[in-house]
């Protein structure tokens, strides 16, 4: 079967992230009040499993080995 | 005795490091692309640059090719095994060395020259100095904000495996000194074993005084010496 996996990594919570606090600043001085922004990243990986169980575990481990650095990053996994 | 660059696509420091350690320390050298073999060699250099145009995460794809399996081999054959700037991502993302190298505390590309505290003499590449001594080697990254956990934090610092932390002229790790939000101010660490070194600054371009420092030359100095007695 094909699916269709969106993974999303961001910075676990309470670690710094730069770029989001200078988007904060940037929407603030065009007037937004807005209390915080966080980046993330989101890849959409199309690959074969036999089942949705079998790709989300595939893709468990392709987080861990490559696509988040589980030192900073936390990740989801979303199978379409 | 001979030491191996390894380039990948987008490495850009290898032909400084080449040149400091063939031409000035008369070692011979070779830059190998990382799909050939680093078998025999007696120390590595990961050079800086922006491997992979810093896709997914800066080091991330580097880390991945098979070339960096030969490079943990030789890391525990206890070969000296060294990552600048871009080369240090490399090292930490293929688990080489611990940690995370985040985007930078102000969020842009920071090149200037930084002043570091030698932090232990014990180590392959860190011979050559005092302990305590202050260096001035340029730093040159937009991700180099070193990171770890606590626990991991608290073994660096008890197993002695900080190598350089960014320092003021007066060698104080004051929160100015910091220039990319590093924890601890720490600029470069080591394995356990002393012969693996990530680091942010680029010795290479401090390594003679034509560029305004030749303080970075011990880097090299003190790996040479380690390889010449391993």
């Amino acid at each position: 079967m094909k699916y269709r996996a969106e993974i999303t990594t961001q910075l676990k919570e309470g670690m710094l992230d730069p770029e989001g606090d200078t988007i904060q600043r940037a929407l603030m001085h065009l007037g937004y009040d807005v209390s915080g922004v966080h980046t993330a990243k989101k890849l959409l990986v199309e690959l074969e499993a036999d089942s949705t169980y079998d790709a989300a575990e595939m893709m468990d481990e392709m987080c861990q080995k490559l696509l988040a650095n589980p030192v900073i990053h936390n990740y989801s996994i979303k199978i379409q | 005795m001979k030491f191996a660059i390894i380039r990948f696509g987008g490495s850009n420091c290898d032909m400084d490091v080449h040149h400091i350690l063939k031409d000035v320390l008369n070692v011979p050298t070779d830059l190998v692309w990382y799909k050939d073999s680093i078998k025999g060699y007696d120390g590595v250099v990961i050079p800086g640059g922006f491997s992979y145009g810093d896709y997914l995460r800066a080091g991330s794809i580097a880390a991945s090719t098979p070339i960096m399996k030969s490079v943990k081999e030789l890391a525990d054959d206890k070969k000296p095994v060294i990552g600048i700037c871009n080369g240090f991502q490399i090292l930490v993302e293929s688990g080489l060395l611990p940690g995370a190298l985040r985007t930078n505390i102000h969020p842009k590309f920071c090149c200037k020259w930084v002043n570091l505290r030698v932090e232990n003499t014990d180590t392959a590449f860190t011979s050559k100095f005092r302990e305590g001594e202050v260096v001035r080697i340029p730093i040159a990254h937009k991700e180099g904000n070193f990171f770890v956990d606590n626990n991991t934090l608290s073994d660096l610092n008890s197993r002695h495996k900080v190598a350089f932390r960014y320092v003021d002229s007066g060698g104080k790790t004051v929160p100015d000194a910091n220039p990319n939000g590093s924890i601890e101010n720490i600029a470069g660490i080591t394995n356990d074993a002393g012969n693996v070194l990530g680091m942010m600054p680029h010795p290479e371009r401090a390594s003679e005084s034509i560029l305004g420092s030749d303080d970075g030359r011990k880097v090299f100095e003190s790996m040479v010496e380690y390889a010449l007695q391993g």
